[in-house]
């Protein structure tokens, strides 16, 4: 095992490695002068001034040794000071990844509580009034647009019946991370970008359960009079959700791609607004330190994935 | 196999519906999709709505009497009314008709869905079949440049490319692609993979056939159909992507309307104007709903075997 989790790592690394390539030349192709926007709105510098800047920032420098310098300080996770908050880059990421992960996490909390029960049920009344519901909801829910269902929740929820807060992750004065008020707050966008994850599980882990139900050894569970409840939980389920576990990293990137714009609907202060921000505000680096975490949050998140896998289905160690 | 009226799967206990005359795989793949009324249904939508968004033009001018552009700002916020066709859906905070430029925003989206999958097509088939076709270190790169792409968010990576280019829809359509094609990179790669060992590819190779002319002659008509299965649940997800993109203001620009900036333009006034969040949702969702049953349709008629994997089982 400790083998195959270190196998996986070095594997990480000539992805993690395109990862800041792409995200370097990307930012360095700008047609922006990096200086002008680092100045912000003063223009009155003299061109000798802007020239020593440029010098100082290395700006002059070949691309690929600028690269190297860059690939230098972001190993030791220095991203440079923001343009616009003139503070460490990497403190501000610091302070927003938590907020993220619970939404991340809760989602897909969520997406497990639901959609497991869910396809178990469609397999088990296979045809029946139960399973077409199912399956009408899963279609539907795959094709909703995220933020659009967010932006309903808000309008109806929480301006119109004000059932729900409207955006931030506390009411103003408390700040606490795990209490009532946080989680009324999370209700909202956990409830919106789980619903990727809902439609989803349920029609796999649906063919999944009938394709092992119909399997010898739960006929013979079933014939040597063990309770369906015992076959379904312990022989059926057991592994149905092995496949279903490869699942987790198309989900992940939902719900680490959908924080983006979830983020932005409901107002929550996490690693998604703050580049959505950035970008607005032409922050290079806290744009780049920001594609480059949420990036890394998906590669191990991959990880965990996969050692998930191995744990699950001793067979795949042999691969 | 067979070379009679008979063919798809030798499965005995079928009477009376195989025997029928049968020709190539698309006219099977025909006969199979006329009697699936879910699949017909979705696809009447989409002709409807590719329809009507071509003809957007004809519409505003004729029937609405009321360009995407016309401002009126004594009627800013009209409520949804039957009054005049230009008002069935309300106006926005220019007093804009929204209806009308619903019809363009159909405009952008369908073009940019349909291009953009045409593009991830290309770059995804070429990669993909090379790739999986020749092996070694090309293979390698390939794999390394599609597990790399799936390692950033893409509407993070898109973020940086709407910062630096201000976008119309032709590059946005182009830009979408560039990043859409993984999925169908590593199918083409893996059915490749499997392909190449088998007798005709080898009996090709045998009588001399250079390696472009077994890729296109001989494993490409075999992974067509797959292909087009997923291209149709692809312009789905970029249409998706975006409507996601532009509502975030980084993706087509205003004037020009798309159903995402205009949902932006929406939550700015959610109070004032309520009903204008509604109208570019449900159209987003129904149509990336029908192009996707449409998908799940085609593969259906195009591979029964595959019935029921993942999708719309029928048992």
């Amino acid at each position: 095992m400790g083998r195959f989790i270190a196998r996986r790592l070095v594997q990480a690394i000539p992805t993690l490695f395109g990862v800041l390539v792409l995200t370097f030349l990307l930012t360095r192709l700008s047609p922006a002068d990096p200086v002008q926007l680092m100045l912000g709105g003063q223009y009155d510098i003299s061109p000798e001034d802007r020239e020593r800047l440029r010098q100082s920032l290395g700006l002059n420098d070949p691309l690929p040794f600028q690269f190297v310098t860059w690939l230098w300080h972001v190993i030791q996770f220095d991203f440079g000071n923001s343009f616009y908050y003139h503070r460490p880059v990497i403190q501000m990421i610091g302070e927003r990844i938590p907020n993220s992960l619970q939404i991340s996490l809760s989602a897909l909390l969520i997406t497990v509580a639901v959609g497991v029960p869910l396809g178990v049920l469609a397999a088990l009344r296979r045809g029946g009034l139960v399973d077409h519901a199912i399956r009408i909801f899963s279609v539907s829910g795959h094709a909703i647009p995220t933020f659009w269902f967010g932006l309903i929740f808000v309008l109806v929820l929480g301006v119109q019946l004000r059932w729900f807060p409207i955006g931030s992750m506390n009411v103003i004065g408390t700040d606490c991370t795990f209490c009532w008020d946080r989680i009324w707050h999370l209700i909202g966008p956990v409830a919106v970008i789980s619903i990727g994850g809902i439609a989803n599980l349920p029609r796999i882990l649906r063919t999944e359960v009938l394709e092992v139900i119909s399997q010898d050894y739960v006929r013979t569970a079933r014939s040597k009079g063990l309770r369906e409840r015992v076959v379904i939980s312990a022989h059926v389920l057991r592994n149905a959700l092995i496949p279903v576990v490869t699942l987790f990293g198309g989900l992940l990137t939902i719900f680490v791609g959908g924080s983006l714009v979830i983020e932005q609907v409901f107002n929550w202060p996490g690693l998604g607004r703050l580049t959505f921000e950035a970008a607005i505000n032409k922050d290079y680096p806290l744009v780049q330190a920001g594609v480059v975490f949420s990036s890394l949050l998906l590669i191990l998140s991959y990880i965990v994935r996969d050692i998930t896998y191995a744990i699950v289905d001793p067979r795949i160690k042999v691969r | 196999m067979a070379t009679d009226a008979t063919t798809v799967a030798p499965v005995a206990a079928q009477p009376a519906e195989i025997r029928r005359p049968t020709a190539g795989l698309w006219s099977d793949a025909l006969w199979r999709l006329r009697r699936d009324p879910t699949t017909i249904a979705a696809g009447v939508v989409i002709v409807t709505m590719i329809t009507l968004a071509l003809g957007a033009d004809l519409l505003a001018d004729n029937f609405f009497h009321w360009s995407f552009t016309k401002q009126d700002i004594l009627s800013s916020y009209e409520r949804p009314s039957l009054s005049e066709p230009a008002m069935w859906l309300g106006s926005d905070q220019l007093g804009r008709s929204q209806i009308v430029r619903l019809l363009y925003g159909a405009r952008v989206s369908l073009f940019i869905g349909a291009f953009g999958a045409a593009t991830s097509m290309l770059i995804g088939i070429v990669l993909g079949v090379t790739a999986g076709y020749f092996r070694g270190w090309w293979d390698d790169l390939v794999v390394w440049l599609v597990t790399t792409l799936n390692s950033i968010p893409a509407l993070f990576l898109l973020l940086i490319v709407g910062l630096l280019f201000r976008l119309t829809p032709l590059p946005l359509a182009i830009f979408l692609g560039a990043l859409g094609w993984l999925g169908i990179a590593n199918l083409a790669r893996g059915q490749t993979i499997s392909l190449r060992e088998r007798e005709y590819v080898l009996a090709a190779r045998t009588i001399g056939a250079t390696p472009l002319r077994v890729m296109w002659r001989h494993i490409f008509p075999n992974i067509l159909p797959l292909m087009i299965i997923l291209a149709m649940t692809d312009v789905g997800g970029l249409i998706l992507t975006e409507s996601a993109l532009s509502y975030l203001g980084f993706g087509i620009q205003p004037p020009v309307p798309s159903w995402g900036n205009m949902l932006t333009g929406a939550t700015q006034f959610l109070s004032k104007g309520p009903w204008l969040v509604y109208a570019p949702g449900v159209m987003i969702w129904i149509t990336v709903l029908c192009l996707y049953l449409v998908g799940d349709g085609l593969r259906d008629a195009l591979d029964p075997r595959l019935r029921g994997v993942g999708g719309r089982a029928k048992k």
